[in-house]
């Protein structure tokens, strides 16, 4: 039945100052990391898998260039990249033999010992930012209230709702609602608690000093060049969840979602009284 | 339609913002990366780094060794693969039979050792990973004289705050040279390494003695040594960053990472 019930619009809190601050800091040093990171990548645009690995050694993965024509090769696998990986064109059209291009990479052109510097200054505000902002969480509620997800949600009938609601680009908050779908509670508890601290843990397992100071870390991660490579497929993870948080903003209203980001105020239209069961 | 221009209007919005912002990020990035106080400012996380370490490892902690069994086939060759002053190419037909190391600068007592003298000294062997500051990792046995015993045999002044290490081969005019401070020099894995994997030193790998410095990068690991010097102030040589990777493309002197 199609009838058009009242709808009444309400203005709810959404989200409180400390995660807006550190989701908008954290876009920034994100991208930061990222592009200086994708430099530091094309000093040696090669991953391994145990301890060491050179150019004397098998590589799981290469991001290089034949002269002539850019390729990504995973394993026996080689796909073409010319243009964008591996060779590219410069701005101002001279042919650069890079892994991943200047406009992907902090600084534009090669410059490794700068690319460090930004990438070691940047992830101290990261690494602390995460610590902040996981505490917070923890006192001021948000975890408890908003990300732990509740037995009933882990139902294979709502699990499968959440998937069929998604499908239909109908979000959580269609219905006033302003909590996080099972999804949307999924996708965000993956990235706080174990994407970000597994970028920054492999990242210091990649540092010789730290090695001596906390061995530990080459025991999980298995040696420090696969910590190189766990490092690489973490950002990667990381760039997928911006691309599809991004998607997902522009899907369910970017205006209402980018100004609950910033004013934390969201506005939702309270549910109709005769519909049934949507969540 | 309306509706159709109105999309049209937001997608070319939001095209030309992204483009907008991301030349932005990279023109902005570029412009901070020259800006003198930008730099500096990044170069305080290098400080903080140092400190970092050494407050959460003891001044001995050991960098990790591996077993024979982890040695990497083949050992990465890179920087330099010969000495190429006069005197070390001469001190190289010679076998080395000549060569004396160099310890001065703030020394009670400078002291020239040749090969043979530094063999028969008191040795470690480790196997230890070494990690270019590319990214890439080799493993490999090192024998060689702890630098610590040269520096106590030298009576090393207690003013002196840092030792450099003065090599044979050059980059173009510039001479190498790496500078380590007094916590690393007197590690117990720093060594003056003469013998890898059980072999007599190669010269592509920094003979006839080559500085191992386990908890720092590949560039530290300074070859072909000729002299080691004690000083108070780094600005003093070459172009005052404590080496040559330093003075030519900014790298860090501290290289813990």
């Amino acid at each position: 039945m199609e009838v058009a019930p009242k709808i009444k619009q309400e203005v709810a809190k959404r989200h409180c100052l400390a995660t807006r601050i550190w989701h908008w800091l954290n876009a920034f040093v994100a991208t930061m990391l990222l592009m200086s990171g994708l430099m530091i990548f094309n000093a040696h645009p090669q991953l391994y898998w145990g301890d060491f690995g050179s150019r004397e050694d098998y590589a799981w993965l290469q991001i290089d260039d034949t002269r002539t024509k850019g390729f990504v090769r995973i394993g026996n696998a080689s796909f073409e990249t010319t243009g964008v990986l591996g060779l590219s064109l410069d701005a101002k059209e001279n042919v650069r033999r890079v892994a991943f291009p200047g406009w992907a990479t902090i600084p534009t052109g090669y410059d490794l010992a700068a690319a460090r510097r930004w990438h070691f200054a940047f992830a101290w505000v990261f690494a602390l930012g995460l610590t902040a902002f996981m505490l917070i969480s923890l006192v001021n509620g948000h975890i408890r209230k908003d990300l732990h997800v509740r037995r009933g949600e882990w139902s294979p009938r709502a699990l499968w709702s959440d998937i069929k609601n998604h499908a239909r680009l109908r979000f959580g908050d269609k219905y006033g609602t302003s909590h996080y779908n099972i999804m949307q509670k999924f996708s965000y508890i993956g990235v706080i608690f174990i994407l970000f601290p597994l970028l920054i843990l492999t990242g210091i397992t990649m540092s010789p000093a730290m090695n001596a100071a906390w061995p530990w870390l080459l025991d999980i991660f298995g040696g420090r060049q696969s910590a190189r490579s766990l490092h690489f497929i973490a950002a990667a993870m990381m760039t997928l969840f911006v691309v599809v948080h991004l998607i997902m903003v522009l899907l369910s209203g970017p205006i209402n979602g980018i100004r609950s980001m910033i004013t934390g105020r969201h506005v939702t239209t309270s549910k109709p009284e005769a519909t049934g069961d949507l969540a | 339609m309306t509706v159709n221009r109105k999309l049209l209007r937001r997608r070319d919005l939001l095209r030309s913002a992204t483009l907008g912002s991301s030349a932005l990020i990279l023109g902005g990035c570029d412009a901070m990366n020259e800006n003198a106080t930008f730099r500096s400012a990044l170069r305080g996380a290098e400080k903080l780094n140092q400190l970092t370490h050494r407050t959460l490892a003891d001044r001995a902690t050991l960098a990790p060794e591996f077993a024979l069994s982890d040695i990497s086939p083949v050992f990465k060759t890179n920087g330099s693969l010969t000495g190429t002053s006069t005197e070390y190419l001469a001190h190289l037909q010679n076998n080395f039979a000549d060569w004396r190391l160099r310890i001065d600068g703030m020394v009670a007592n400078p002291i020239n050792i040749g090969l043979d003298a530094l063999r028969a000294m008191p040795a470690r062997t480790q196997i230890t990973r070494h990690d270019c500051v590319e990214g890439w990792s080799a493993i490999a046995q090192w024998q060689g004289t702890p630098l610590r015993l040269l520096l106590q045999q030298a009576q090393l002044s207690p003013r002196a705050k840092y030792i450099i290490f003065h090599c044979a081969d050059n980059y173009g005019a510039r001479p190498y040279y790496e500078s380590i401070d007094l916590i690393d020099a007197f590690h117990p894995q720093t060594i003056l390494a003469w013998a890898m994997n059980g072999e007599t030193l190669p010269v592509k790998y920094g003979a006839p003695v080559r500085l191992r410095v386990e908890r720092q990068l590949g560039y530290k690991h300074a070859k072909y040594v000729m002299r080691i010097e004690a000083t108070d102030d780094l600005s003093k040589f070459h172009g005052g960053k404590g080496g040559y990777w330093e003075d030519v493309g900014d790298y860090e002197w501290y290289a813990g990472i």
